[in-house]
């Protein structure tokens, strides 16, 4: 089991885990499960450059789109081809296989996102 | 607005951890635990749907035939006993105020199944068209609706304890016998909205809820699962069905929607009658095919080869049993034949995408 409060978050519902300078994303299980059944991710190319809080991809259930929104400002150094081939992983396994990508960042990688008690404010304590 | 109605059954669905939405002014479950998974139980074995939201209304008296032959589309006064009938409510412009099912009770009584949505407005509407010796009444209130649907749900209606029903061997799609729940009486319709076969129960709200128990301990060794509304409309999608709101509307007439055959212009008189053939460059509704995951969903436009609006996606979704996009859009008629190219604009990437007959999935008997 992830350690949840070893993440950071977004008010969009990402997960950002940092290692060194590249940060690992997701979207938490509290989104998973308000979008119902992932069946499509669309996420950015490799080499890609991100300016945080702006949409770098999408992640479409059965009912509804939604947007996926840069958690930090960087470039894109790996996506999770598993999760683009089977897209239930984020639903399934939203901390771990559910990973959709990898961002290489400057400087601080966690600067200004939400710790886990912070999250759990932002839901309700729904998370 | 007045704040959203819950079923009879809301503890059930709470209790089974379902996650709700607002449909028709009902919070309704949307799913239990996920949408696909609740798809394909109802396509491969069966599902069990709350639709208690659905609305009933009850008509009585020596004239029940003709009074639905005026207010209807079709010719109601023509229905057996003991058979069901899609029909149409239009306006007096030919526009549709809603799709209900009758089903003929007795000689002189009918009961009427209409969208939650659209409660208000049929009830004005048969109360404006109503007279001479036939009277109606709203029994929404009175009744819960149960839906039992996919190819074991005959085998779960007859394994649940204390349901009853004795005509069930001669039962047929889109009829409906009478039985019984212990001592609560039980409407049986062979009808539904996921294009497998199945039941809609229609029983007495106070045992609603011991039904549902029953149907769903008895269904479990066929696979049988709680289903949201969530996998109904993929359902409902899947089998060409229209849904109102989306393919039905004030502004649509029958034959744009595909639906034609159900007005019998040849009654002497019906409300909407001479005023149901849409212009001939009214959109025409399509079934649309495309290829890849992405899904054209409801408000998407539909356009030609160089990128102009031909018409819009009125319900679209990746097919859970077709593994393919599928949709419903209205078209300008010339592109509705299929030998012009079609694309879906899908957030700005335009889809390829192929007209193709309705319904996109049919079940094999």
């Amino acid at each position: 089991m992830t350690d949840l409060t070893a993440l950071s978050y977004t008010a969009e519902h990402e997960w950002v885990a940092a290692d060194g300078d590249v940060v690992t994303v997701g979207i938490t299980d509290y989104a998973a499960d308000k979008l119902g059944d992932v069946v499509y991710v669309d996420l950015p190319a490799v080499g890609s450059d991100l300016t945080a809080a702006e949409v770098c991809g999408e992640i479409e259930s059965t009912k509804s789109v939604g947007e996926l929104y840069a958690p930090v400002t960087g470039t894109v150094v790996e996506i999770n081809d598993a999760v683009v081939d089977d897209p239930s992983l984020v639903n399934a396994e939203p901390f771990e296989g559910g990973w959709l990508l990898r961002i290489r960042v400057e400087g601080d990688p966690t600067a200004g996102l939400l710790d886990r008690a912070a999250y759990e404010a932002l839901t309700g304590g729904d998370a | 607005m007045s704040e959203p109605r819950f079923t009879p059954l809301r503890d059930r669905h709470e209790a089974l951890g379902a996650s709700f939405t607002d449909f028709g002014g009902w919070m309704m479950p949307v799913r239990y635990t996920s949408d696909l998974a609740e798809h394909h139980a109802v396509r491969q074995s069966a599902g069990l749907f709350d639709i208690s939201h659905m609305a009933e209304f009850e008509v009585t008296g020596a004239e029940s035939g003709a009074f639905l032959d005026y207010a209807l589309a079709g010719r109601l006064s023509a229905l057996a006993v003991g058979k069901a009938k899609y029909s149409l409510v239009l306006a007096d412009d030919g526009g549709i105020i809603d799709d209900v099912i009758v089903y003929r009770l007795a000689d002189d009584r009918f009961l009427v199944i209409s969208n939650a949505g659209n409660r208000d407005a049929v009830a004005a509407a048969f109360a404006a068209r109503v007279s001479g010796a036939a009277t109606v009444e709203d029994v929404s209130d009175d009744y819960a609706l149960i839906a039992v649907q996919g190819p074991r749900a005959e085998e779960i209606v007859r394994a649940t304890p204390h349901l009853a029903i004795p005509e069930l061997d001669d039962l047929r799609y889109y009829a409906w016998a009478s039985g019984t729940f212990d001592e609560a009486p039980v409407l049986a319709a062979r009808t539904g909205y996921t294009g497998e076969d199945g039941f809609e129960l229609l029983i007495p709200t106070a045992s609603a809820g011991a039904l549902w128990d029953a149907v769903l301990a008895a269904g479990a060794p066929f696979e049988l699962v709680p289903a949201g509304l969530a996998a109904r409309d993929t359902l409902r999608l899947e089998a060409g069905m229209p849904l109102y709101g989306h393919e039905l509307s004030r502004d649509m007439k029958p034959a744009q929607a595909g639906l034609g055959r159900v007005v019998v212009d040849a009654k002497e008189d019906f409300v909407g009658k001479g005023r149901t053939v849409p212009a001939d460059d009214a959109p025409v509704l399509v079934g649309l095919v495309a290829e890849g995951r992405r899904a054209g969903r409801a408000g998407y436009a539909v356009t030609d080869a160089d990128g102009t609006p031909v018409g819009e996606v009125t319900s679209g979704a990746l097919s859970p049993t077709l593994g393919h996009p599928i949709a419903m859009a209205f078209v300008r008629p010339a592109f509705a034949i299929g030998d012009l190219p079609l694309f879906l604009d899908v957030r700005g990437t335009q889809i390829p995408a192929t007209v193709t007959a309705l319904p996109f999935y049919r079940r094999s008997k």
